[in-house]
């Protein structure tokens, strides 16, 4: 028998612990995007770096924001604002469910008790034009991550293919931990002076975001921003290859992303606003998407997107 | 004999897509094989959900030695010839054989094929199959440029015979075949060496993998009906999430667990779907009271503490999502029961439902009015319709609803009871959905059925007055469907109406309503009038003169309603009708025989028409009795071309030479008698079978009497008897439209 992992004791170890696993494995340690954005798929170390010829392997947490899925801190396992654990290799390695499961292992689920399944999911996100397929994985009935060979991004098919995997973490840990209530989870280790739970850090701004995403965020101002953040991603992307100053060929691909990440934001606060009505959400989906499309466009027109001179 | 053993070993395959794969792997690679020339006498595909499995017995060792014979050009002929078909043949000129035949010395080319060993076929024909296999969705992965459905990891290819067994030298994008497999990827991980069939599924069994579909799901079956009969209880039968769990499974392990006491208070429905859809687990009843207690969730796998934490772990996330059920549950009741129905409604104000046709609020009073006006039609009591159609939707804004859509209707049906609604009222919140596909029940409470044909004409008519119509494949709002539920729903409730008008009355209701607020109560008194008496119809010009010129804007777009759009509709629906009448075997040709008939917008009739004229060109004298009105009105349409005038004057009896010619007078006025009053009272099959009847008479004639005689007279009275013919026939369907 191998030693089993210990149990962790905290959400805080649980994350620790998938970076460990991942840095060991060779990613990429990466941080958060600084940006508002809807799932870690957003950061452009997947969007962007899915994209070209060059290897990439990283890892992270992001920060997610779903300003629908808002319930003031009083729901067990829904919020606003929650972490990702993003893994993105490219190309995809043979042994990718292997190393997969090793990540379960290292967070404490004792592969011989449990069981872990792969059921059919395909992904797509229409605001970045992209899809891929994989699975749910299931531990004991639980959605625990999402597994994806991405195929196509912002409209370019991927060659080669990265293999995406996505762990919502509070539902992980609060399985791991054995936790009902995510309010009640502990933040970091309940035996630390200053024990905290994830209530004590993120309750009140469930309580301050639900409140503004659904009523008080200025939905005028918000579709004034829309529309800026349209207009400035296509501006920048009109700009020359060559930069006038350095004569050097800089593509603001990334830049250009930015406000394509911004308008995705903006939308989902329209939405949970309750602005936007069926077939116009159509229309601002398509919209997010072409900006994703250009950004696609350019981002392989630049050195890290496989271009050479 | 070889045996064949084949095994794609690969990522989780979709359950769905299992069965399937397994077909077509065993349909390509044999007919791969035969189309070579390997024969074989038997062969079977299985699947797990990491591999499709094939095994062909009794295949030849190699493939037949071919001989063909190919005749050439003359020994003398031009070079040219020669060489092409020495191209053709794939010979040189020494290899050809001359021969001596009548017109000379002739080239032959005798070509031989010999015959290749199995392994070398297997080989082409797995490349072929594995790139070519229709899966329902394929993908890539890492570098490859390979399509599977996942990742494709491992191939086993062994050929065996008594003298042992080898493996077929195959490769594809570095994937090399070889005699290993792996067991379950938790319990035997590891490869495992195979020698043929028997021994690859014996030990595939000893590693926790049990390769057959159908015996899985009759283990899971089994012992799920075990453990829920050891307690009293019974698994409610679900055939498809069987099918579907033996796919996700390799090792079954069933464990059954209790659902908390809580939760026992939820509609058994919401119990149901709430573990299918989310957990795929089955549900478990309690026959004495009905109530569904437990569930039965099947396992991947064996553990040492008998499967305790598994099930732990299932139960747990089966009571956050049944917190969250019973949480919308009760939050519902509690507004159903206090508020009513209308809270909800009132709240789908703010849901568009198009954006060029308002809000779901909108559209409920516009397809409420409708129903009120069908219910003439239908026989329902008027006011329980409008009731009907004003909360049918109102369930789309409870909490239940947008959390698991598939119960909407079910979950308006409870929630109406709640409110202390009428039965009917009730019952039609869940049917008026109905139907939904070709083989959904039609609902046939006359108020349920009421508010299920307001919605769809509703529906229909919306789209098609901002033109947004079915086009080839695409079909978003599933018009399609809809005019087939309208279609089913008159049919199976024989209802009689003039659909035109329903639809004029409609589309004209959707095209004020884009003009913004009109006066009510006039606006509902005109397109009452429409709908009852059609949109030419005397009353409507009542109301309109009473109006004298002070008549609102709006009321030009009545009174200049022109009735293309509803004429296009109309048009649709009977497109959708023809292929529902098709696959009830009716010919396309009798559909239009019928619809060029007057009245045509009255379905029932229409379809009791098409199907009399069905049966009756299923009989012989029916078919013959089409030949003779063909026959009839060829003739007549040239002479009434080469003469210039309609022969319709009536034939008389007294110019009548031939005794088959007064024999055809006398059928005909008989059959006349007899079809009139059967067209009045719309029996199309006594009119039919009368018609049929003129049969040898109208032979006879034909056979006995030259229509075109010399003596102009006779030949006048034939035609304007031809005329007659024509015109019976022409009274029951346009027999011009049969083909053939």
């Amino acid at each position: 028998m191998t030693d089993k992992p210990t149990k962790p004791r905290s959400f805080q170890e649980i994350i620790l612990r998938l970076q460990n696993y991942w840095g060991a494995k060779g990613c990429a340690v990466m941080q958060p995007y600084d940006m508002e954005v809807g799932a870690g798929t957003f950061h452009p170390a997947t969007t962007l770096r899915s994209l070209g010829s060059k290897p990439w392997a990283a890892a992270y947490v992001q920060p997610s924001r779903r300003p629908t899925d808002g319930r003031y801190g009083e729901n067990p396992n829904r919020l606003q604002h929650y972490y990702q654990y993003q893994v993105l290799i490219k190309p995809s390695p043979p042994d990718l469910q292997a190393l997969y499961l090793g990540s379960l292992e290292a967070i404490g689920i004792d592969m011989d008790m449990h069981d872990i399944r792969f059921v059919e999911d395909d992904w797509e996100s229409p605001t970045l034009g992209a899809w891929g397929l994989g699975w749910e994985v299931w531990c004991d009935g639980m959605e625990v991550s999402q597994f994806t060979y991405f195929q196509q991004v912002g409209g370019h098919d991927c060659h080669p293919v990265s293999g995406e995997l996505t762990y919502g973490l509070e539902r992980l840990a609060m399985y791991v931990l054995g936790i009902d209530h995510v309010m009640d989870m502990p933040y970091n280790d309940p035996q630390s002076p200053i024990a905290l739970k994830y209530g004590d850090v993120f309750r009140q701004t469930e309580e301050e975001y639900s409140r503004h995403n659904f009523d008080a965020a200025s939905t005028e101002m918000l579709l004034r921003h829309f529309e800026d953040a349209e207009a400035e991603c296509a501006r920048i992307l009109d700009n020359a290859a060559e930069d006038p100053k350095t004569g050097k060929r800089i593509i603001m691909a990334h830049p250009a992303y930015d406000q394509c990440i911004k308008a995705s934001h903006i939308f989902n606060l329209l939405d949970a606003r309750g602005v936007i009505s069926v077939t116009e959400r159509q229309s601002y989906i398509g919209r997010v998407r072409a900006l994703a499309k250009l950004c696609a466009d350019a981002f392989v027109q630049t050195e890290a997107g496989g271009w050479a001179a | 004999m070889p045996d064949l053993l084949i095994e794609l070993f690969s990522e989780e395959i979709p359950a769905r897509m299992q069965a399937r794969a397994a077909e077509d792997l065993k349909k390509r690679v044999t007919d791969g094989l035969v189309e070579a020339g390997l024969t074989y006498v038997g062969a079977a595909a299985f699947s797990t959900p990491r591999r499709l499995t094939l095994t062909v017995q009794g295949l030849l060792a190699e493939s037949p030695t071919l001989r063909e014979e190919r005749k050439g050009p003359r020994v003398d002929a031009p070079e040219k010839a020669i060489e092409g078909f020495l191209r053709g043949a794939g010979l040189t000129r020494d290899q050809l054989e001359e021969r001596d035949e009548k017109k000379g010395k002739v080239f032959y080319a005798v070509i031989e094929k010999p015959g290749r060993p199995a392994a070398e076929i297997i080989a082409e024909v797995l490349d072929a199959t594995i790139r070519n296999f229709p899966w329902p969705k394929s993908m890539r992965w890492g570098a490859s440029s390979l399509r599977w459905v996942r990742p494709l990891h491992r191939i086993t290819c062994v050929l065996s015979d008594e003298g042992g067994a080898e493996v077929v030298p195959f490769e594809i994008e570095g994937i090399k075949a070889g005699n290993q497999t792996e067991g379950h990827r938790f319990m035997a991980p590891g490869a495992i060496t195979v020698s043929g069939f028997e021994d690859y599924e014996a030990k595939l069994k000893r590693a926790f993998v049990v390769l057959n579909p159908e015996e899985r799901v009759e283990m899971i079956w089994q012992e799920a009906t075990n453990q829920a009969f050891a307690n009293g209880l019974e698994v409610v039968e679900d055939r498809g999430l069987l099918a579907e769990v033996a796919g996700l499974v390799e090792w079954p392990v069933v464990l059954m667990g209790k659902i908390g006491e809580a939760f026992l208070g939820l509609p058994p429905e919401v119990l149901q779907t709430s573990m299918k859809e989310h957990q795929k687990f089955f549900s478990v009843k309690n026959p004495k009271t009905g109530r569904i207690e437990r569930f039965i969730t099947v396992a991947n796998r064996e553990t040492r503490d008998n499967g305790a934490t598994i099930l732990a772990g299932n139960q747990k996330v089966l009571s956050a999502r049944l917190s969250d059920a019973k949480f919308f549950w009760e939050n519902d009741l509690r507004v159903a029961q206090r508020q009513g129905l209308e809270a909800w409604t009132d709240r789908l104000a703010n849901v568009t439902f198009h954006n060029k046709m308002g809000s779901q609020r909108d559209r409920i009073a516009r397809f409420t009015a409708l129903a009120g006006e069908l219910a003439a039609v239908t026989g329902a009591d008027a006011a329980l319709a409008k009731q009907a159609a004003t909360v049918a939707k109102a369930d789309l804004s409870s909490e239940m609803v947008y959390e698991f859509p598939e119960l909407q209707g079910l979950m308006g049906r409870y929630y109406a009871e709640a409110a202390g609604l009428p039965a009917e009222v009730a019952n039609a919140c869940q049917e008026h959905w109905s139907p939904l596909g070709p083989s959904d029940d039609v609902p046939t409470a006359p108020v349920s059925a009421t508010v299920a044909l307001a919605d769809k004409l509703d529906t229909l008519t919306g789209f098609w007055a901002i033109d947004e119509k079915p086009t080839g494949s695409k079909d978003p709002y599933a018009l399609r469907r809809a005019a087939l539920g309208v279609i089913r729903l008159v049919l199976v409730n024989d209802l009689r109406m003039h659909l035109d008008r329903f639809v004029d009355a409609q589309l004209l209701r959707h095209q004020i309503a884009a003009n913004g607020d009109a006066e009510e109560a006039l606006k509902e008194e005109l397109l009452r009038e429409i709908a009852e008496h059609g949109v030419f119809g005397a009353a409507v010009r009542t109301v309109l003169e009473r109006l004298d010129g002070d008549a609102p804007e709006w009321v030009g777009q009545i009174v200049e309603h022109k009735p293309d759009t509803s004429d296009d509709l109309l048009a649709f629906i009977h497109d959708r009708l023809k292929v529902f009448l098709r696959d009830e075997g009716v010919r396309h040709d009798v559909i239009d025989a019928s619809l060029a008939m007057p009245g045509k917008d009255d379905l029932t009739q229409l379809v009791k028409r098409a199907r009399a004229l069905s049966d009756m060109l299923g009989t012989e004298d029916g078919t013959n009795l089409v030949q003779g009105f063909k026959r009839a009105n060829n003739i007549l349409t040239q002479a009434e071309e080469k003469d210039g005038v309609e022969y319709s004057f009536g034939a008389d009896v007294k110019f009548a030479e031939d005794d088959a010619e007064k024999a055809l007078f006398a059928a005909l006025d008989a059959a006349e008698a007899e079809i009139a009053p059967a067209m009045k009272a719309e029996d199309f099959a006594a009119a039919m079978s009368a018609m049929a009847g003129l049969r040898p008479a109208v032979d006879a004639f034909f056979e006995a009497v030259q229509v075109n005689s010399d003596n102009e007279v006779l030949r006048r009275n034939r035609l304007n008897l031809l005329s007659r013919i024509r015109q019976i026939c022409l009274s029951v369907a346009d027999l011009t439209k049969i083909e053939g």
